[in-house]
């Protein structure tokens, strides 16, 4: 939940995300949820000759189990505040949620 | 457009979702790209479970016109992918040869072709 939290403060930055097949796309932040999938608009893809693919996308969504990093803006994070509730995460880590299905 | 783990791109109407990303496409081309061309197998309608999901693009059709990409009968595009496929193959052997006598472990099980 930590994380999650953290990406809901940098919604509207613009950030860059670097998947596991090595393709890096930056973008504004527009939405993230629990499991971390990213939606970003406006995207403009690193090294884009290597992937003609996105060419024609302008707005995606990236399933989270396929990213390794989020690059951001040093400025957008205040990381004393996020080291400081990190360790609070560490000290007492909240019950995770199952995944509970509404019928 | 959906780009899966083992390097596919699906291009169709997204009909429905799910909270594990699992995807419904309608009318699906699979759309393989070779350099600055592609060429479309149409393979109707597609179920996709969502751990084999990297990402999923909308298409912006007046960004797609502007593309400089051509298309290229499938035939063409099959055998140019077979031999891209095969030059890679090349350089993967031979980079993991000179690791090898480096002294580096090579790992062939990291091979998600995405």
């Amino acid at each position: 939940m930590l994380f999650y939290s953290f990406f809901k403060t940098l919604v509207d930055q613009k950030v860059t995300v670097e998947l596991k097949n090595d393709l890096a796309i930056t973008g504004t932040l527009k939405s993230v949820d629990q499991f971390l999938n990213i939606k970003l608009d406006d995207i403009m893809v690193i090294d884009e000759e290597r992937y003609p693919h996105m060419s024609s996308v302008k707005n995606c969504f990236i399933r989270g189990s396929v990213v390794r990093y989020v690059q951001l803006p040093s400025q957008a994070v205040d990381t004393a505040l996020l080291q400081d509730a990190a360790r609070r995460e560490a000290a007492q880590p909240t019950p995770q949620q199952a995944n509970v299905r509404v019928k | 457009m959906v780009v899966l783990r083992d390097g596919r791109k699906l291009i169709g109407t997204l009909r429905s979702f799910d909270q594990f990303a699992n995807l419904v496409l309608q009318d699906t081309i699979e759309r393989i790209y070779v350099g600055n061309c592609y060429g479309d197998i149409p393979r109707g309608i597609f179920l996709i479970r969502g751990e084999n999901v990297v990402l999923l693009g909308e298409i912006d059709l007046d960004k797609e016109e502007r593309s400089n990409l051509r298309e290229i009968p499938v035939e063409e595009v099959l055998v140019a992918q077979r031999e891209e496929m095969e030059a890679k193959q090349r350089l993967e052997k031979i980079r993991s040869r000179v690791l090898h006598e480096q002294g580096f472990c090579v790992d062939n099980s990291q091979n998600d072709l995405y």
